[in-house]
């Protein structure tokens, strides 16, 4: 099962990404994530199946055509299908900061360690790690630097305001 | 100058601490290349033709004999004794170790300096006038507001993976010198009619292999609003850039496909979200930043009349006064340019020992500080008027005084085949054959300011599209060739240069050049530049001319 970074912890991430919709009803026991493209299934199923059921969102959606709903739903994903694909950065600053959404966001697909960083900044809440990264490294990457310029998803106190106490 | 605080010092030394963990772990075999390809790049690091290639910041140009010194002895202790200045207000080591590059990046973070996001799909390091804060014709100083970017765009979370990368130049004169208009953002500073600071924002400019000029996409932004629309910009390109091929990634083509109307209301829109937020700047730190900008120790003094200066001396110093000394806009100082152009030196290069001279220098003649220009030049910015000869006596013995700033071989030069993996054709060489042609200083000083740019391939490096004469090289069956344009320019009026035809060999070029040169003369109105005279015969008479047989 891959590794989640989340709350500074390492777990196993037991949620399952349907990569498409699946006949409705049925989903797999346990926890899933569907694509926004099923997000009406998604609706229907949350609080009526045996898992959580969460949403995903692939780098070229747009979360605003949804943002009614987003509430709903305790965890959104966001893919990353390579690594130096940047969009998912914003997307997750849109759900934090624009849509209030409040609940995890987790970013899935090819994310290195040495982005948590910043996606931590951009509003991300868990990390499901790829095999190959090394989870005390993801650990150790929150920690990468002690202060930051701009006002962003973490609500962290930008340095330009630290400065004056703000 | 701009001073680091504890926070700022803070997170380049964190910075130097994550790259050194990067290399160990891409030494170790535990980083893969590609994907230490990105991170190494957002440190300034590429791998180059003959060994690492490392690209050092100097943000918006300024640099203090300190830092200056500095430079000097890495290039001495890790590399191979010189440096080479470049297009963008940075520096190029163009044979450090890839194993040394930590070491190279520390030693930089004690003089307050660095290598960040030189390089890579990420907002680069913003650029500005070389004669800001001293320019005669400057409505408002530029710095602080270059130092405010710097610091937005420093680690930015959402935009360090771009899908191209993404330059701002920023520029608050009447005349343009930072090419604003050819960079992925330009900032133009003005005063309102109630003399307000404003911004008009330009997006969509840029070379390469689509050379384009930016558009207008706000007319005027209030001060306090530049970082959140600049968010706004950055969000809209980082989601909507196209991605899927490299060269249709920049701004330029997004901004072009969507016009720039719709474009600059799609920013709008997302910038109604933001520019109530945390990013609005606050009063306070612009004071702050802008403490730092405040004027110099001023000594009183008056205007000297430099024509009578300069009649009472040696010619080659009147040369001198005539093209590498500006005016100020202090009573009685001046700017003074060192052009890095003097023949058989690759354009842009600078060995240890003049830099060290040249902060020496600094110290003594101009409050201890040096600016860069993207000219690839070094500029005194505060000199004395009553010392300019004895700073020019100084500069004599060093090889820096050649008085050809802004002429014909002042030329920007890209490294080409000889140091870059990308080149088609060697431009060094070629801007060696040219100075050793055009060596008469009064004939260059009889044709007057001419923009000669040379880039060894169409990624533009050395702007040749805004050059009032470009070259570039290309590839004709694995030979080097050379395509010659003229009419480009860079300021407020810029234009793309139009090919003459057919491309040359190399040693034909300052033939060409020379028949261009001719065709000017010939053609032009008293007190025409070169670029008026091609502006209003267009390009025709200089294509006849290169290319008529001989008769
Ligand atoms: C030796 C290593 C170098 C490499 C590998 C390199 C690589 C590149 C590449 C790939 C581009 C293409 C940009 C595009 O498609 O938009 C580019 C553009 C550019 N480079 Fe370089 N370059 C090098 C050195 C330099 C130097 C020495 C300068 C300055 C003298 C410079 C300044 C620029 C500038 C100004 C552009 C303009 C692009 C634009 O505005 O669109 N580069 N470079
Ligand atoms: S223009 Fe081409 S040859 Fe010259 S430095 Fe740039 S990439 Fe290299």
């Amino acid at each position: 099962m891959p590794k989640l970074l989340k709350d500074q912890q390492i777990s196993n991430d037991d949620f399952q990404v349907l990569l498409q919709a699946p006949e409705e009803p049925i989903l797999p026991e346990g926890h899933v994530l569907l694509h926004i493209s099923s997000i009406d299934h998604a609706i229907k199923a949350n609080g009526r199946h045996n898992g959580q059921v969460g949403i995903w969102f692939d780098s070229a959606d747009e979360p605003e055509t949804v943002a009614n709903t987003l509430h709903q739903f305790e965890v959104i994903a966001i893919n990353f299908p390579k690594f130096i694909d940047g969009r998912g950065y914003s997307l997750a600053r849109l759900l934090r900061e624009r849509l209030d959404y409040p609940g995890d966001i987790r970013a899935i697909g090819d994310i290195l360690v040495d982005q948590i960083y910043y996606l931590r900044r951009c509003g991300f809440s868990s990390f499901r790690l790829r095999e190959d990264q090394n989870p005390d490294h993801a650990l150790a990457a929150l920690q990468t630097f002690s202060a930051d310029y701009q006002a962003t998803a973490d609500k962290l106190s930008p340095v330009y305001r630290l400065r004056h106490q703000l | 100058m701009y001073k680091y605080d504890n926070y700022d010092q803070q997170m380049v030394d964190e910075r130097v601490l994550q790259f050194r963990d990067q290399t160990r772990r891409f030494l170790a075999g535990e980083l893969p290349e590609d994907e230490f390809l990105p991170l190494r790049l957002q440190n300034g690091l590429y791998v180059q033709r003959f060994a690492p290639m490392l690209r050092i910041a100097i943000p918006y140009g300024m640099v203090s004999s300190r830092q200056m010194r500095k430079l000097a002895y890495i290039a001495r202790r890790y590399d191979k004794g010189y440096v080479h200045f470049t297009t963008r207000q940075n520096l190029q080591l163009n044979w450090p170790r890839l194993e040394e590059v930590p070491e190279i990046l520390e030693e930089l973070a004690s003089v307050q300096m660095h290598a960040i996001q030189t390089s890579g799909n990420c907002i680069r390091n913003t650029t500005t006038d070389q004669f800001a804060g001293v320019a005669y014709d400057e409505i408002i100083d530029p710095r602080p507001w270059c130092e405010i970017i710097r610091q937005w765009s420093t680690f930015h979370p959402e935009f360090a993976y771009l899908p191209r990368k993404f330059k701002i130049a920023v520029c608050g004169s009447e005349q343009d010198r930072a090419a604003t208009q050819v960079h992925d953002i330009g900032i133009h500073a003005f005063l309102n009619e109630n003399n307000d600071v404003r911004f008009k924002i330009l997006a969509g400019g840029g070379l390469g292999r689509t050379p384009m000029v930016g558009s207008i996409i706000k007319p005027s932004l209030e001060p306090e609003h530049l970082l959140s629309y600049l968010d706004a910009v950055l969000r809209v390109y980082n989601r909507y850039g196209r991605r899927d091929n490299k060269y249709k990634a920049r701004i330029k083509i997004l901004i072009k496909a969507l016009t720039p109307a719709v474009f600059s209301k799609k920013v709008e829109q997302e910038w109604s979200y933001l520019k109530e937020t945390e990013a609005k700047l606050t009063q306070q730190e612009i004071d702050r930043v802008q403490s730092f900008f405040s004027e110099p120790d001023y000594p009183e003094l008056t205007n000297i009349n430099l024509t009578d200066l300069a009649l009472s001396s040696e010619s080659d110093f009147q040369w001198w006064l005539r093209r590498n000394v500006h005016p100020h806009k202090k009573p009685g100082f001046s700017a003074v340019t060192l052009t890095l152009k003097a023949t058989a030196d690759a354009p842009g290069d600078a060995s240890a020992e003049q830099l060290e001279a040249i902060s020496d220098l600094a110290d003594e003649f101009s409050f201890g500080e040096l600016r860069v220009s993207h000219e690839q030049n070094l500029i005194f910015a505060d000199v004395p008027q009553r010392r300019l000869h004895e700073l020019w006596l100084n500069l004599k013995p060093l090889n820096l005084a050649t008085p050809n700033q802004g002429l014909l071989t002042d030329m920007i030069c890209c490294p080409g085949g000889d140091f870059c993996a990308l080149a088609n054709a060697r431009s060094i060489p070629l801007a060696e054959n040219i100075q050793r042609r055009f060596d008469d200083i009064d004939f260059l000083h009889d044709i007057g300011e001419l923009d000669l740019n040379i880039s060894g391939c169409m990624n533009a490096c050395g702007h040749h599209h805004v050059g009032h004469i470009g070259i570039l090289g290309v590839d004709r069956k694995g030979e080097e060739y050379y395509q010659v344009q003229v009419g480009g320019a860079s300021g407020h009026d810029a234009s793309l240069g139009k090919i003459l035809g057919p491309s040359f060999k190399m040693d034909e070029i300052p033939d060409v050049i020379d028949k261009i040169l001719k065709t000017y003369i010939e053609l032009r109105t008293p007190e025409e530049r070169f670029i008026d005279t091609c502006r209003r015969v267009g390009i025709q008479p200089f294509k006849e001319r290169v290319y008529a047989k001989a008769a």
